[in-house]
């Protein structure tokens, strides 16, 4: 009986994403999430007889930005191939994609921290570990399948939608690092408008091929395919099933089979689909109807439109904001919410403290309003403004959180707010001076107290002041001339 | 003189003058299909009604303002079918019009005709159809050539005055040839293929098929140019191609491929082609011998090629979507596998399996890639050639019609006919047949093709020269007994 931590697990990831493009890869139709079933439909996607592929070009600058992103080399001709085989959500029965030359070839895709789940980053088993990319080529979406009860039914609107294909390197050894190499993936996506990579749309996509090997062991274990993964952390959950369940067969003295199964997220487990079929062949040759494509314009075209990529962020936002390393890891892992805090912290002279009202306050009560960053009802100018008048004394701490409720409830200006209630904190120093006599001459006691050497005694004189400016006055103010006055 | 034998340039200078109605042509062509198609099987259907109809509307100062154009079968023409002759398109309606088509109806043709054709393009006799046999206007016991054998034999039979045809081997010229008709195959790119429903992607290419080499250089002049729905279609200008058509060959260099007059010419072919020869001398070209040398390879380069483009190009018709679907299927194999049993004949099945089997791995290299190489030295040749020749000449196929049923059992003799036709496809060149003399066989007049080819975009050239040695001959005037 051999242990289980004598096993090591090697997982590959081919990802797809869906470009966020207006129109389809080969024709003019709309690419739209929702539309009416076969509303979004030509004879090109169709694959009518007669019609003709007409590339999008856009898709071909998204996929060089997705190639420069992720450090891609990208040669200076790439072409389509088709790739046949027959299924009914193929319109042509064959895919247009690319074979043996590829958009872009290579590339890695940075891990870090705070793209782990969360009960996982406290134990990084690789930190800073990069995931080596084989390949990301560009393809056409096929359609969608629905099985009623009787009859099938097959959406095309989904047909033809640009696709990219990213295949990793078998890089990847626990379900946490896969959870990351995905979470990376989509936030690059997004950050490059490539594509909104939401897999509950469908518009990110995962085969997952997993195997376990000993410790020490040369060659690579059985691979099984993983399929039905429609989130992250349905990805990680099957994983880990997975893992378990092949080493528990190895150590049971099993075999185990190259085969594909299916995650059923409710049950929690992966269930045999089918046994290894002989290799498909799908006889590859380079799409007649299409000429190869030169890359160096649309390299050239998505190098002005290269983003300030997540890890650059971070890195700079410690740099120019002095935020701690995880709060800019928080603040960069969300491109809107990056980008509010620029908004916001720009202007400050404190963006420290702006990114500590963003992170904990604003973002506490869009959790609970279930709102997002981007319909924040507070702007990132209104938060300035507040954090501002915390910052310089105008109200205190305390009274900036009534502030900040009022304003995330209604939307007015923290300025109108503190008028309308009278907030502002008294920090006139002749108006306090008037009062701090006043107590002085009132609590001859205490004074007295102060005055032998009880220090304490003076936060009883504050705190009568306090109480006679209705708690307005400024308390370092008031300290600041009670303990002149008692000097003297 | 019959109106049913006017070329379209003729008919369209009367149309104008007011000699004649665009309703007499129609009613004069209506007799003429409905006294001839009973025996020639050129059109799969044509509807005069609708023509008339049309006509009423159409601006007659168009550059083919009511000219009725019969089209072959797989080109699509919104509303009709489209059934590319076979059985798995049956009762398919194009929903939208060809490029080609939209072209023609923009410059004020009517298209009002389906015309008959090997399926999908595929075959040298129209046998292939399944639907009807189409047979030579010359000799009803021949076949008309193929795969565009309804265009080419409505042309020659009087009951179309031009047609759009198809060309990926010689499936324009060969039929013109056998049938006594001009017959352009332009260069690949010139006309856009969209709604051209594919055989060899790399190879197809629409064109004319007409009773003179003017009224090819009118409609080219109408259907060429660059389509951004065609990738794969050449933005090069236009020029008006029957301006200047010259009337000598003076100046002119023409080439002999030595390679095409070996053996395996028919004798009468033969003769008539070597009579051609020294007429285009008399007109003042010079003619030089000159040598393509992978010749031998072009056949076998093309049946790798064309079948294994063919074996994706026509995996869509699946009974999923449209036309035929087979009956009862018990699962989605038994609907693809049966399906397209039923739908589709045996030389189109024999083509889908042979690139099927020239695609798949482990074969690949052998054959496909080797093919593509093969294809860039036949391109070589040519673009070798044209340095020191302004057109190259050959006859069109090395034999008359044969036959019908001669060869439906031997598919390799039936690929031997396309033997000096193919090369221009795999090269990217135009060509063009005109009719150059008759073989008397068996008491029956059989036409004879005179083929030229002129380098990539050099149709003003190749109609020019086509011209000279089409109007000073009599061989284009002659109408068959039908
Ligand atoms: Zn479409």
């Amino acid at each position: 009986m051999k242990k289980k931590e004598e096993y090591v697990a090697t997982i590959g990831l081919e990802v797809h994403v869906q470009l966020k493009t207006r129109t389809k890869m080969f024709c003019g139709c709309a690419v739209e999430f929702g539309a009416e079933p076969n509303t979004n439909v030509c004879p090109v996607c169709l694959g009518l007889p007669g019609s003709l592929p007409v590339m999008n070009e856009e898709a071909l600058r998204l996929t060089a930005l997705a190639g420069l992103m992720f450090g891609c080399e990208i040669g200076p001709v790439c072409k389509f191939d088709r790739k046949n085989y027959f299924y009914p959500d193929m319109p042509k029965n064959y895919q247009i994609s690319q074979y043996d030359m590829p958009f872009c070839l290579g590339g890695e895709v940075p891990l870090h921290t705070l793209a782990y789940p969360k009960d996982a980053q406290k134990a990084i088993a690789n930190p800073g570990k990069k995931v080596r990319l084989v390949r990301i080529h560009l393809e056409e979406d096929v359609a969608k399948s629905f099985h009623l009860e009787n009859a099938s039914g097959i959406d095309f609107n989904r047909a033809g939608t640009p696709l990219l294909e990213i295949v990793s390197r078998p890089d990847i050894e626990t379900p946490e690092e896969a959870f990351a190499y995905l979470t990376v993936l989509q936030q690059v996506m997004v950050y490059g408008g490539v594509s909104d990579a939401d897999m509950e749309k469908g518009q990110m996509r995962c085969d997952v091929n997993v195997s376990v090997r000993r410790v020490g062991d040369e060659g690579l274990g059985t691979k099984v395919e993983l399929k039905n993964l429609n989130s992250i952390s349905g990805v990680r959950r099957a994983l880990a099933y997975e893992i378990r369940r092949q080493i528990e067969v190895l150590c049971g003295g099993g075999r185990l089979e190259q085969e594909t199964r299916r995650w059923d997220d409710a049950q929690g487990e992966t269930v045999l689909m089918r046994t290894k079929e002989s290799a498909h062949d799908y006889r590859y040759f380079p799409d007649p109807d299409l000429m190869p494509v030169k890359t160096e314009r649309f390299v050239a075209e998505a190098r002005g439109r290269m983003p300030e990529l997540p890890w650059a962020k971070r890195e700079r936002f410690v740099k120019q904001y002095g935020v701690s390393e995880y709060d800019a890891g928080v603040l960069a892992d969300d491109l809107a919410l990056a980008a509010y805090f620029e908004r916001a912290a720009a202007g400050s002279k404190k963006p420290k403290a702006v990114a500590n009202w963003l992170l904990n306050d604003v973002l506490s009560a869009l959790s609970s309003a279930g709102k997002g960053i981007g319909d924040c009802p507070v702007s990132p100018e209104g938060l300035l403004e507040l954090v501002d008048t915390i910052e310089s004394g105008v109200i205190s701490g305390r009274q900036g959180k009534e502030v900040f409720a009022e304003m995330f409830a209604t939307g007015k200006r923290a300025s109108q707010i503190i008028e309308e209630k009278g907030l502002k904190q008294l920090s006139d120093v002749g108006a306090l001076e008037v009062l701090c006599e006043q107590v002085i001459r009132d609590n001859p006691g205490p004074v007295a107290d102060y005055r032998a050497g009880k220090a304490a005694a003076i936060n009883f004189l504050k705190g009568q002041v306090m109480k006679l400016s209705k708690g307005k006055a400024n308390p370092s103010v008031v300290s600041e001339i009670l303990e002149k006055k008692l000097a003297g | 003189m019959e109106i049913v034998n006017l070329t379209l340039y003729e008919l369209r200078q009367k149309i104008r003058d007011g000699e004649l109605s665009v309703c007499e042509v129609l009613e004069a062509l209506g007799e003429r299909i409905a006294a001839t198609d009973s025996t020639v099987g050129a059109y799969l259907d044509y509807n005069i009604e609708r023509a008339l109809s049309e006509a009423r509307n159409v601006d007659l100062s168009l550059p083919l303002g009511g000219l009725p154009i019969a089209i072959k079968d797989n080109i699509n023409v919104k509303g009709e079918l489209c059934t590319c002759a076979s059985k798995i398109l049956t009762g398919y309606r194009a929903p939208y019009d060809a490029t080609a088509i939209a072209r023609l109806k923009s410059a004020g043709a009517i298209p009002f005709g389906r015309l008959n054709m090997d399926e999908f393009a595929m075959g040298s006799s129209t046998e292939n159809s399944a639907y009807q046999l189409t047979r030579n206007p010359w000799d009803p016991s021949r076949i008309p050539g193929g795969s565009s054998g309804g265009s080419a034999a409505s042309v020659a039979a009087r009951s179309a005055f031009a047609a759009l045809g198809s060309d990926t081997g010689g499936s324009i010229r060969q039929p013109a040839a056998h049938c006594g008709c001009v017959g352009l195959k332009p260069s690949y790119g010139r006309v856009s293929r969209y709604g051209l429903v594919a055989f060899a992607s790399s190879l197809d290419q629409i064109g004319p098929l007409a009773r003179s080499v003017r009224d090819c250089a009118l409609l080219l002049s109408v259907i060429a140019g660059h389509d951004p729905a065609d990738s794969t279609s050449l933005d090069a200008p236009v020029p008006d191609y029957t301006a200047n058509l010259r009337e000598d060959l003076r100046g002119i260099r023409l080439g002999i491929p030595k390679e095409y007059f070996s053996e395996g010419i028919d004798s009468h072919v033969r003769s008539c082609i070597e009579t051609a020869l020294q007429h285009c001398k008399e007109l003042g070209a010079e003619i030089v011998e000159i040598s393509l040398p992978h010749t031998p390879y072009a056949i076998s380069t093309y049946y790798i090629i064309a079948p294994a483009e063919a074996s994706a190009n026509l995996a869509r018709f699946d009974g999923v979507r449209y036309g035929y679907r087979t009956a009862n299927p018990a699962d989605i194999s038994e609907l693809y596998f049966n399906t397209r049993a039923e739908g589709f004949g045996s030389e189109v099945k024999r083509r889908i399996i042979l690139g099927t089997y020239v695609l798949s791995s482990g074969y690949y290299d052998a054959y496909y890639l080797r093919a593509q190489k093969v294809r860039t030295l036949i391109r070589r040749d040519f673009e070798q050639a044209f340095q020191s020749v302004d057109a190259i000449v050959c006859p069109t196929s090395p034999e008359p019609a044969f036959p019908i049923g001669e060869r439906t059992s031997d598919p390799l003799k039936m690929y031997l006919s396309d033997i000096f036709t193919i090369s221009a496809n795999l090269a990217g060149i135009c060509a063009i047949s005109v009719p150059c003399g008759f073989a008397q066989i068996n008491g029956k007049k059989l036409p004879v093709g005179l083929q030229f080819l002129c380098n990539f975009l050099e149709e003003q050239k190749l109609l020019s020269i086509a011209n000279a040695y089409e109007v000073t001959t009599p061989w284009s005037r002659q109408s068959p007994p039908i």
